[in-house]
């Protein structure tokens, strides 16, 4: 996993409540057998008609809005577990989802992935989507070691929540299965008792 | 203080805490398919490990497998190659894969509880957020990524942050025609997608004391509709019953010392839960949903709402533009296209027996395409034994062979653009049974009757 510190860059909104995980990658493009590769279907059916053309009103499709930073309607990542939302955000290039509500399973995938969600209040949420639409480039800052999120040439500013376990990963790089290995004799033990 | 029942069985399965009080759960079960799994095992071949305990994970082949001709090799590349690659993994690790053409080949959720895999007290995961369904028995059981999966695999644990506790208790008798579909319908649209998070769900009172395990398999399943990591109902003598004799239960002498630590699976009088919610059974119709989220459900007398009352109007509004649906409308007398029997949610032999029942000695519409998905071999072979395939085929329905299907389309089965379609599955995103597909969220039993008029109608007034 690729480790993640700090991140300043512009952001894409998006603020449709409730995206489920077969939006962000429709079943019918869980076939593949690797990790890989899945961005060029993110939101498939949201960007493109049926004849494959992008379609111009869908928010990726305009060149106004670009970043590695999505700025999200609540209860983002919803319905099934599919890693492979997580993985197609990240492949597309998003390193980072902002929102005022995650779905658990999308959040936990996220941070398997070293996708880190930013988790605000509705009205910062909402104060981040008026600064975007004013002016497309503005920078936000996400600094994880700090856990602050903000929008400097906006003095908005606000903190977020993350599992201190979680942000060592994040801040490391580390896999929660590199941990696990390192236990193997305490589950052993376990299990006999078990 | 007591403690609950999820409390009894995580605290239970507590290996050891990590960094910032974070727990290391260790999984009793852990089943496998085709679609999330093959990252993992990739995982696995690059650190060069073998699946730490083999026998405790159990593998089939359901999701986006073709559900007629499977004796055939599968038509479509990537599936055909996914399943084989299934196969090959299994082999390699070895994992006991009940694969296309095995007689316990069936839905990953439909198979564990029927074969006695899955037993009370249990930690149980999948790489599918259904997994919630086997908490049925009293279960911890969840839906995980792959990530999760491989470290499964690789330790048998997983690293996790303990959800907070809800209790859904729902009391009184329900209305003939109203079945365990419709509570779980009707739990999710008064809390909405959101209104689980975090939290794991455990479903009490005398109505959900009553039903099958089958019956309550469907109200578990649903638990991540609204957002709920999982759903679980305390095991009684309904639920030993069900277990008794299944292939992988303890048989004997084992079974009765079983039960006794089965037994002891309930919350406690003085439990606190962080949450609690209590619904009247009578209260209940016949539902059905009419957007593009499981928690926009409606009994079936009832107006789809406005949308200034949402709490986000613009997003309920795109939805019923997808819909093709309109507030105040009434779903009552829609004319539909498509009638779809099955997914884990419901495609159980009481399910089948619930449509058979129905449309024994009637036809259905000419202008409905219905399909019958079984939720396994078993259930199928069990469907043709009692004689329902010959009843389906009288009415007009195909009793095919069993899959996810038209539940998340990544097979043929999939309902084309713009047209409606009742579904007994549990999703009605968008796209979800196909680009485009209009999916209306029901009971099997509304379900049937759509197929027999074409058009939704309340079963309330057929069989009584
Ligand atoms: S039937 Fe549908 S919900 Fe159930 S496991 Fe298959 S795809 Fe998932």
């Amino acid at each position: 996993m690729e480790k993640f510190i700090k991140l300043d860059t512009t952001a894409v909104p998006m603020p449709m409540e409730n995206v489920d995980t077969d939006q962000i990658i429709p079943a019918r493009f869980l076939k593949a057998t690797t990790r890989e590769g899945f961005g060029d279907n993110l939101f498939r059916d949201w960007r493109f008609d049926n004849d494959d053309h992008p379609k111009p009103d869908f928010i990726l499709n305009n060149p106004t809005y670009q970043g590695k930073v999505l700025v999200a309607g609540k209860n983002f990542g919803c319905g099934s577990s599919r890693e492979h939302a997580a993985w197609a955000l990240y492949d597309y290039g998003f390193r980072v989802v902002v929102s005022s509500f995650f779905a658990d399973i999308f959040k936990g995938n996220a941070l398997n992935n070293g996708l880190l969600p930013v988790q605000v209040s509705p009205e910062f949420l909402h104060e981040l989507f008026e600064a975007i639409e004013e002016n497309a480039e503005v920078v936000l800052s996400i600094d994880l070691e700090n856990q602050k999120i903000s929008v400097p040439s906006k003095g908005l500013e606000s903190d977020f929540d993350i599992h201190p376990y979680k942000k060592t990963c994040m801040l490391n790089g580390y896999d929660d299965i590199d941990y696990l290995l390192s236990i193997t004799d305490k589950i052993k033990d376990f299990e006999k008792s078990h | 203080m007591g403690k609950t029942l999820f409390d009894k069985i995580w605290d239970a399965h507590v290996v050891t805490q990590a960094e910032g009080g974070i727990d290391v759960l260790y999984i009793d079960r852990h089943f496998i398919h085709e679609v999330t799994s093959p990252q993992a095992f990739a995982g696995l071949e690059k650190r060069s490990i073998p699946v730490f305990r083999p026998q405790q994970t159990i593998a089939t082949a359901d999701h986006n497998v073709p559900t007629i001709n499977q004796h055939l090799p599968i038509q479509e590349k990537l599936s055909r190659f996914q399943v084989e690659k299934l196969t090959e993994n299994c082999e390699k690790f070895g994992v006991e894969l009940y694969g296309l053409g095995h007689p316990y080949q069936g839905i990953v959720h439909v198979i564990g509880p029927q074969l006695g895999i899955t037993q009370p007290g249990m930690t149980i995961v999948c790489g599918d957020s259904h997994t919630s369904t086997h908490g049925a028995f009293g279960c911890i059981a969840f839906g995980i990524g792959t990530s999760q999966v491989e470290q499964v695999m690789a330790t048998q644990c997983l690293l996790l942050n303990k959800p907070k506790r809800m209790r859904i208790s729902v009391d009184g008798e329900l209305q003939s025609g109203v079945l365990s579909k419709d509570i779980i319908l009707y739990i999710i649209s008064q809390l909405g997608t959101g209104g689980g998070t975090g939290y794991f769900v455990e479903y009490a009172g005398s109505t959900i004391r009553s039903l099958s395990m089958e019956a309550r398999m469907t109200i578990c399943n649903m638990s991540i509709e609204m957002g709920a990591r999982g759903g679980m109902i305390a095991p009684d003598a309904t639920t030993f019953e069900y277990v008794k004799g299944r292939q992988f239960a303890p048989q004997g002498a084992d079974f009765e010392a079983a039960v006794q630590q089965w037994s002891e699976l309930y919350s406690d009088e003085d439990a606190v839960f962080d949450k609690e919610y209590h619904f009247k059974a009578e209260d209940i119709m016949p539902m059905v949903t009419y957007g593009t989220n499981p928690g926009m459900g409606i009994g079936v007398k009832e107006q789809i709402p406005q949308a200034a009352d949402s709490d986000s109007p613009k997003s309920y509004q795109k939805s019923l533009e997808y819909m093709g649906l309109h507030e105040g409308e009434s779903l009552l007398g829609k004319a539909i296209d498509y009638v779809f029997i099955g997914s884990c949610t419901n495609s159980r032999i009481e399910d089948l027996r619930i449509v058979a029942d129905y449309v024994k000695g009637k036809k259905k519409a000419d202008s409905i395409k219905a399909m019958i998905v079984p939720g396994s071999k078993q259930v199928e072979a069990q469907a043709r034994e009692e004689g329902l395939d010959k009843i389906f085929e009288a009415a007009g329905f195909q009793l095919r062979q069993p899959g996810c299907s038209a539940c998340l389309g990544m097979n043929e089965d999939k309902v084309p653009k713009g047209k409606y379609c009742i579904s007994t599955s549990n999703r009605n995103f968008e796209g979800r049974q196909g680009p485009g597909a209009r999916t209306i969220l029901a009971s099997p039993l509304m379900a049937a009757a759509t197929a027999i008029h074409g058009k939704i109608v309340d079963v309330r007034e057929e069989v009584i």
